[in-house]
């Protein structure tokens, strides 16, 4: 499985998922600048965190227009797993790729913490292998993360259980102060209706070595491994 | 509605503390300032309003877009 982690101008957390996918999963993996990315190379593709073109006008929106992006459309509609990572997450939304808005967070603070993630699902080509209800201890990094959708549209992304990650508190429930950004229905982290276009704000990349957690977590690894196997 | 928490703490910690009790509510946006060659205002507006949606400027879902048109001789 070759996997291709897209670069726009301002993406910042490429180098740490490559490190991740290349020297931890030992995954073949290539850094693409998102000029030069070409669908048929690659048989998943990983849209970094960051901040593309400088979260001008919204975060994500610029890059949702890159020709990188229809390359990834092709990529979705052939089945090929594809991940969105935080500033990835926001480019997915704003392509349209995934439905709904991130929002400025409530607390209007850029946040930086680990925090505890719920798996509700795991009918997705990301959250196979993780048992439903699993608490993950992973990391955010975002100004722009409260998850927003229309009530149609949660209640589209509830029966299709598209809602593929929440954030919980310490005991694993649905509370505010386990909700650290606003999110509508503490939404984390949502997939496609194929299930295999995924976006999440937390960083996987950044819970991926024991050594490097305050929480010894190696969660992310859970996720990332989709990549391994095709 | 989607909560609009700047608006929000413009309400309360500016307005309301500011002693403007009768103002309830603040909603924040942004203001975007297009130069448009167009022959009339319907034009421009047409041409606006084609461009706000096929790229997006807005994000449908949570955002409202309206137009304003102001002419200029060149």
């Amino acid at each position: 499985m070759k996997t291709a982690i897209i670069q726009f101008p301002g993406s910042n957390c490429d180098l740490d998922i490559f490190h991740v996918l290349k020297d931890v999963l030992q995954i073949e993996t290539d850094l693409v600048w998102h000029t030069n990315f070409k669908s048929e190379d690659y048989d998943g593709a990983i849209l970094p965190g960051g901040f593309s073109y400088g979260d001008y006008l919204r975060a994500g929106i610029i890059a949702a227009h890159s020709p990188a992006i229809d390359q990834v459309e092709i990529m979705a509609q052939e089945g090929k797993p594809i991940i969105g990572i935080c500033n990835g997450f926001q480019i997915l939304i704003e392509s349209e790729l995934l439905p709904g808005a991130l929002l400025s967070n409530q607390t209007r603070t850029f946040i930086c913490k680990w925090v505890n993630i719920k798996v509700e699902t795991n009918n997705t080509d990301f959250t196979r292998n993780i048992s439903e209800g699993t608490i993950l201890k992973i990391p955010i990094a975002h100004a722009e993360g409260r998850y927003t959708i229309d009530p149609k549209g949660l209640k589209d992304l509830r029966e299709n259980d598209q809602i593929v990650l929440r954030y919980v508190d310490e005991n694993g429930n649905l509370t505010k102060i386990g909700n650290p950004n606003g999110s509508m229905d503490s939404i984390a982290g949502i997939c496609n209706n194929d299930r295999n276009v995924f976006g999440l704000m937390p960083h996987p990349e950044r819970a991926s070595e024991k050594i490097l957690s305050p929480f010894s977590s190696s969660d992310g690894l859970k996720i990332l491994n989709r990549f391994v196997h095709t | 509605m989607a909560r609009d928490p700047e608006g929000e703490t413009i309400t309360r910690d500016l307005i309301n503390r500011g002693g403007f009790q009768s103002i309830t509510n603040v909603r924040t946006g942004k203001y975007l300032k297009l130069s448009v060659k167009a022959e009339k205002k319907e034009e421009a507006e047409h041409i606006v309003r084609e461009m706000s949606n096929s790229l997006r400027i807005y994000n449908p879902v949570v955002h409202t877009c309206s137009i304003r048109i102001k002419s200029e001789e060149l």
